[in-house]
């Protein structure tokens, strides 16, 4: 289980990685925030924390800390286009509601 | 199980620890900044509310006093103090936004110490007028951002959080320098604009979501200050301004005036007190309000003189002396029903919107113009600021589904100069906006690099009747014959009504871009002769035109037989050579004379003169491209 990567959203995270210069991979995490209670964390990592949990999917390491796992258990992360936007796109299993705008989430 | 789905951002990888924060349901706010009061609303759980201040009061009365000590009163406590200190008490300070002295016109009856601003810039035009107070010289936008200090901390603190920003309504007639004014005004205060809006296109939004039935519909919008016209069509939960007209320099407080004069005459009073002249009309504004209900309105007080006033003000009565008032709101009426091309039977509805419309005779003259009775559900004060905080909800990202479009439209049409002094109009009035339209111009000489481009406003053909925006240089054209340069000419307006012109020879790209900063001082009344002009001059403007064509053209030809006389001449005989110098003197002497025949005749006689010289030079260059070569090499393969 953990997380997981779609083909096309592995692929623009290695471009984007390439293209910054360094990163040993991508951390998902959530924290609690924003209208409908929880919101994602989506970054460049750095760093491996001792204890944070790695899965590798099409070539990409990601990290998640322990307590964000939960939350995000069998998650795919795919990469979309929404008329003029391009962007990464979660597709949690967890989440029983979400707000308008879709940045923010319940489980 | 049914499957949910749900709206899904669409996220960007961020910098370790730099994920941004979703919103905590962005906060904004419309504002309605007018110029007799001014409110703040919100959307809060879906529905648009006006926020209170703590006394459970929605309109603060856009009056800013200042003291000498550097205090500054908003609202209420200020406009307790207008008869006391009407020198430093600002009322209706939205009259002056993006004005300069001489369009304000007669300031006598103020009771302001205004300050002229020299002229800023080259533009040559006067600044933004000024009043002295015992603060100091303050100008309209900074009496405006008083008022919306106040309505940004009564927001924040209802709502508990910084905004993230404000919708900030405007008159459908404010032009380019007084939109730019009020969103300086904002920024002094401390707002971040999202929009500014047409007043009746906010009220439309606040009706429209309502009653959501297709149609076209007339907001009438009869404000403290102002007076707005526009015709909206609402189809398929899209708004479309079809027509804007109005008067601003029209609006309840002129209501309160012929109250106040008419207490003048019936007390044979002249020249009153500051302070008099104040409590009157105050007193003024009471009895308007007061004949909304009743029959009647008794009138005292005692001047400062001591002399006693009592008079009783029948609805009747009020109804006279305000007809013409009521009468001069139907002529922007007509003028926007015609814009639209639309009869007034095809209006499905008209909305009534801004406080002087709960007076009877208004609703009366509204709904017999209309031939229905008005819609007043909502209350008429109100409507604008909810409708503004609707639109801030939707641009703040609040909303994500369901989203409608708005279109509003520019009051005058915007054009450029081209040569022999006429407009072209590039972008016609009462387009929707935001637009862009572009369109191609050449140059007019030989080896022209440089073209000067002069961006002018209104609806007259001539330059000299419309107004000047700017000017600007497009350098660098790279030399062709005349009329070989392509330059694509691009005006665009944004949402706020703001003009970018940007000007590209498409050859070699050479760019130049100019943004219409504004230029203080086009008043109402100027908007409307202009376009009132323009109607009026419909024919003599064609005429015009007409003949200023004919002059570049005869320019334009003068032009190209001398030149072709200078390097060809010698192809001519003498006889042919004088005869095209004669019918060029002709031409020459019937130019400067303004009947148009007579140059439509010198001009073909020039043409028809020198049809044989065209023939002669056509020959000669072809011999000249044809020699050195034989002719076996021309032949076609």
């Amino acid at each position: 289980m953990g997380v997981t990567l779609s083909e096309a959203a592995a692929k623009h995270v290695q471009n984007f990685i390439a293209k910054r210069g360094k990163g040993i991979g991508l951390r998902i995490g959530v924290r609690t925030s924003g209208c409908s209670g929880m919101a994602y964390k989506l970054e460049f990592a750095d760093v491996a924390e001792s204890d944070d949990l790695q899965f590798v999917s099409h070539d990409v390491t990601v990290l998640v800390d322990p307590k964000s796992l939960p939350y995000i258990e069998g998650m795919e992360l795919d990469y979309a286009r929404e008329g003029l936007n391009e962007g990464f796109q979660f597709n949690n299993p967890n989440v029983k509601d979400a707000c308008g705008c879709g940045e923010s989430f319940q489980v | 199980m049914p499957t949910l789905r749900f709206n899904m951002a669409l996220l960007q990888i961020s910098e370790p620890g730099l994920s941004t924060a979703p919103h905590q349901h962005r906060l904004a706010v419309g504002i309605d900044l007018g110029t007799t009061n001014s409110l703040v609303a919100t959307v809060r759980n879906g529905i648009s509310v006006v926020l209170n201040d703590e006394h459970g009061r929605a309109m603060l009365p856009s009056v800013v006093r200042y003291a000498a000590d550097g205090h500054v009163a908003v609202g209420e406590s200020a406009q307790a103090a207008q008869s006391d200190d009407p020198v430093n008490t600002i009322v209706s300070a939205k009259r002056f936004m993006g004005r300069g002295l001489a369009d304000i016109g007669d300031t006598s009856r103020l009771p302001y110490r205004f300050v002229e601003v020299p002229a800023l810039g080259e533009t040559g035009q006067g600044g933004m007028v000024q009043l002295r107070t015992v603060a100091g010289a303050k100008s309209p936008v900074e009496v405006s951002a008083e008022i919306l200090k106040v309505l940004r901390a009564r927001a924040e603190a209802a709502l508990g959080g910084e905004l993230v920003g404000a919708v900030i309504t405007v008159p459908a007639y404010f032009d380019d320098a007084q939109r730019q004014a009020t969103k300086d005004a904002a920024k002094l205060a401390g707002l971040n604009v999202l929009r500014l809006l047409n007043e009746p296109t906010a009220a439309a939004i606040a009706y429209g979501l309502d009653n959501a039935s297709e149609g076209v519909y007339a907001v009438y919008d009869l404000g403290g200050g102002t007076f707005d016209i526009s015709v909206l069509r609402l189809s398929r939960g899209v708004f479309e301004v079809l027509s804007a007209n109005g008067d601003s320099a029209l609006g309840g407080d002129d209501f309160d005036q012929r109250i106040h004069c008419w207490l003048l005459e019936k007390n044979q009073l002249s020249a009153l007190s500051p302070q008099d002249t104040r409590l009157l009309l105050t007193l003024a504004r009471a009895a308007k309000e007061q004949l909304t209900e009743h029959e009647e309105a008794r009138i005292t007080a005692v001047l400062s003189s001591g002399e006693v006033i009592d008079n009783l003000l029948t609805q009747d009565e009020f109804e006279s002396l305000s007809k013409n008032l009521i009468q001069r709101t139907l002529q922007p009426l007509r003028r926007a029903l015609r814009d639209a091309k639309l009869s007034v039977t095809d209006v499905k509805g008209v909305v009534m919107v801004g406080g002087a419309t709960r007076m009877p005779q208004v609703q009366h003259a509204v709904g017999e113009f209309f031939g229905q009775t008005p819609l007043t559900n909502l209350d008429p004060d109100k409507v604008v600021a909810l409708g503004a905080a609707i639109q801030a909800n939707l641009l703040a990202g609040n909303r994500s589904s369901d989203e409608w479009l708005l279109l509003d439209v520019i009051p005058l049409s915007l054009g450029l100069e081209t040569m022999g002094g006429l407009v072209e109009k590039i972008i016609p009035r009462n387009s929707t906006i935001p637009t862009a339209r572009a369109q191609e111009f050449t140059t007019y000489k030989d080896g022209q690099t440089a073209m000067s481009l002069h961006v002018v406003q209104g609806e007259r053909e001539l330059v000299s009747d419309c107004r000047s925006l700017a000017k600007f240089e497009l350098r660098g054209i790279p030399a062709m014959v005349a009329g070989a340069a392509r330059i694509r000419v691009t005006f665009q307006v944004d949402a706020d009504g703001l003009l970018n012109v940007a000007a590209r020879e498409m050859g070699c790209g050479v760019e130049a871009a100019i943004v219409v900063k504004p230029s203080y001082g086009l008043s109402d009344a100027e908007i409307t002769r202009m376009l009132q002009d323009s109607t009026q001059h419909a024919q003599d403007d064609m005429q015009a035109r007409a003949l200023r064509e004919h002059q570049v053209e005869a320019n334009q030809l003068l032009e190209a037989v001398g030149h072709a006389l200078e390097q060809d001449g010698m192809l001519l005989e003498a006889e042919q050579r004088a005869r095209i110098e004669t019918q060029m003197r002709v031409l020459r002497d019937v130019l400067p004379l303004t009947d148009q025949r007579e140059l439509k005749r010198a001009i073909s006689a020039l043409n028809e003169t020198t049809v044989s010289f065209a023939q002669a030079r056509m020959d000669k260059s072809v011999s000249l491209a044809l020699s050195g070569k034989n002719i076996s090499d021309l032949e076609v393969k």
